[in-house]
């Protein structure tokens, strides 16, 4: 079953076409890499399908909803959850009130919302920075922290932006085994990410954009073969 | 979604260790309010300690909104002000003091609320402007306001002694002391249980980030609005209760810049964003107010804007998070 859709989405800021005209399905329970080059537009993309932006033409459904121009916080109470490439965690807070916070959008009361925020900070190994306040942490650890936040508010689809840029090889290899994780739960993921290695290994499909245009969709192995795409990473 | 998914190395959330400094520290401040009026015996100082009281459920009110949350009003005299002419005309009605002040703070929040709906919409310091620039215009309004008093105000009638009426002897304060003291307690109560569960949550993730905030599904605009009303009725109330004690309000006495500056800066001092902000924060300007105006001998406002500035200058260096923060401090060297 189809649980994203994004059909004929444009994005214009003044002249430019910071993302035109592009199409491509999600199905559920599946794990799609969305690439391509600086400024291609991946996390415009990104903040349409979160609601934080609204497409300039195009249309996009999320689990049969048509859900274009929505608000962040509907986007998020219909299930899509995300994560930001420059981040931003709460930083007066505690890991686990940012937690909390979030799980507050499926828990009315202050004692479920900390329960699941407990079970979350603990599955995404945050523990021992439960009680430390969010701007204390370093760059690794906060990006954690907002894919654990994303986690609290119980999604059906994770956008996942560059939450593996910058991180240490052993804080990759844990970062890599925690979204094959969420993904076992049957939580869709959708990731941006510049370190091929880590796209391949983890994602069966691709989604390759390049200056705005969506030149390829398919598997990692085809998207190597693929004449447009090689000319956009090589700069041909 | 209900299978778990620890890895292997995950550490479980170690419980949070009980605030006990935070339990001695309210006894500590309950009792010194409490006993209080037993020392301090002249009029003088009991009526900084009423006004204190006043100043500080005004400004619990405005840390909902500006500490919490993070929109800054510089109009909460507005609000304030409300809280004096309501109450004053219904009294003049035949009403009683207490039963004005719900009607009335909620009327306060309706103009909250009025002023929140276009601004909040706008990201950026739209409120803030907006606020500053309301409360210039009920000040250049309200002196041609005939059923207001104009420039000459309006007096609360005289009614006879007793706590229904809310009046007492002025010989003795004590007894307007425990009533401004009683009113202060239910406020930081109400103020409390606002913001313990989902809303005060939210408010600070407005406040921290309002665009991750809508990411994680808060409806960032409507819990401004909830803060702006909540803010702006406690307000409302310790004006209620201020106009009670001096008995009579006029344009320059509710609503002017200087006390949106005082509400405001009596949270700072004290440490915006936490409950302990206002009552700590009224103390110290509030005392400072009277000492100037009496050792100077000057009753403008203009001592009390430059001490402001010098006091918000004194905060920015020494500790942005206030008093409160300078208290936690030192409390966790001397345990160490
Ligand atoms: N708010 C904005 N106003 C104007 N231009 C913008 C805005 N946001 C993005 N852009 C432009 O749109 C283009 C796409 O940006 P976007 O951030 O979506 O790219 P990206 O693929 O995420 O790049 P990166 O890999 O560097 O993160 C860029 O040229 C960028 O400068
Ligand atoms: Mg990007």
């Amino acid at each position: 079953m189809t649980l994203l859709s994004v059909d004929g989405v444009t994005k214009r800021f003044g002249g430019l076409a910071a993302v035109s005209d592009v199409s491509f399905e999600v199905p559920e329970g599946t794990i799609t890499g969305l690439i391509g080059p600086n400024g291609a537009g991946k996390s415009t993309l990104f903040s349409m399908i979160a609601g934080a932006q609204r497409p300039t033409a195009g249309r996009i459904s999320f689990a049969g909803k048509d859900i274009t121009g929505w608000q962040p916080h509907e986007a998020a109470r219909a299930g899509v959850g995300r994560t930001f490439q420059l981040m931003r965690v709460f930083g007066s807070m505690t890991v686990l009130e940012n937690l909390t916070t979030a799980a507050h959008l499926r828990h009315r009361t202050k004692a479920s919302a900390r329960a699941v925020a407990e079970r979350v900070c603990a599955e995404t190994n945050l523990g021992s920075y439960a009680h430390r306040p969010a701007a204390t942490l370093t760059g690794a650890t906060k990006k954690r922290l907002e894919l654990a936040r994303a986690l609290a508010t119980s999604p059906r689809l994770l956008l996942l932006d560059e939450v593996l840029s910058g991180l240490t090889p052993t804080e990759t290899a844990e970062a890599i085994s925690l979204i094959e994780q969420v993904h076992a739960q049957g939580i869709t993921i959708v990731l941006v990410e510049h370190v091929m290695q880590v796209v391949m290994s983890l994602c069966p499909r691709l989604v390759v954009l390049d200056f705005g245009k969506l030149i390829f969709t398919g598997s990692p192995d085809d998207a190597v073969k693929d004449q447009a795409v090689l000319d956009a990473y090589l700069g041909a | 979604m209900t299978a778990t998914l620890a890895p292997p190395s995950a550490r479980p959330v170690p419980a949070r260790k009980v605030p006990w400094g935070r339990y001695a520290g309210i006894a500590v401040v309950a009792v010194l309010l409490v006993v209080y009026p037993l020392v301090a015996k002249t009029s003088f100082l009991q009526t900084i300690g009423v006004t204190a009281l006043t100043m500080a459920i005004a400004s619990t009110g405005w840390n909902i909104l500006g500490g919490y949350a993070g929109q800054i009003s510089f109009g909460h005299a507005v609000f304030f002000g409300t809280g004096m002419y309501g109450t004053t005309l219904l009294v003049t009605g035949g009403w009683s003091p207490w039963l004005t002040m719900m009607p009335i703070a909620l009327l306060a929040a309706v103009l909250g609320v009025l002023i929140g709906l276009p601004t909040f919409r706008l990201r950026g310091h739209y409120f803030s402007i907006a606020t500053l620039a309301i409360g210039m215009m009920v000040m250049s309004i309200l002196p041609n306001i005939q059923w207001l008093g104009a420039t000459d105000g309006l007096s609360v009638p005289f009614l006879d002694e007793g706590f229904w009426n809310l009046t007492f002897s002025l010989r003795d304060k004590t007894e307007y002391y425990y009533t401004a003291l009683g009113l202060f307690a239910v406020a930081t109560v109400a103020a409390w249980l606002f913001l313990r569960g989902r809303i005060g949550s939210y408010l600070e993730a407005i406040r921290d980030d309002d665009v991750a905030a809508s990411a994680v599904g808060v409806p960032v605009r409507r819990y401004k609005l909830y803060a702006v009303a909540m803010s702006a009725a406690l307000t409302s109330i310790a004006g209620s209760f201020h106009v009670m004690f001096v008995t009579f309000v006029d344009p320059s006495s509710s609503s002017d810049l200087s006390l949106s500056t005082a509400i405001a800066l009596i949270a700072v001092v004290g440490g915006a964003g936490s409950m302990w902000g206002p009552i700590l924060g009224a103390w110290l300007v509030i005392a400072l107010q009277e000492y100037t105006r009496t050792y100077l001998s000057a009753t403008g406002r203009t001592i009390d804007l430059m001490m402001f500035g010098a006091l918000i200058i004194l905060v920015a260096v020494v500790d942005p998070r206030g008093l409160v923060n300078l208290v936690k401090r030192g409390y966790r060297r001397v345990r160490r």
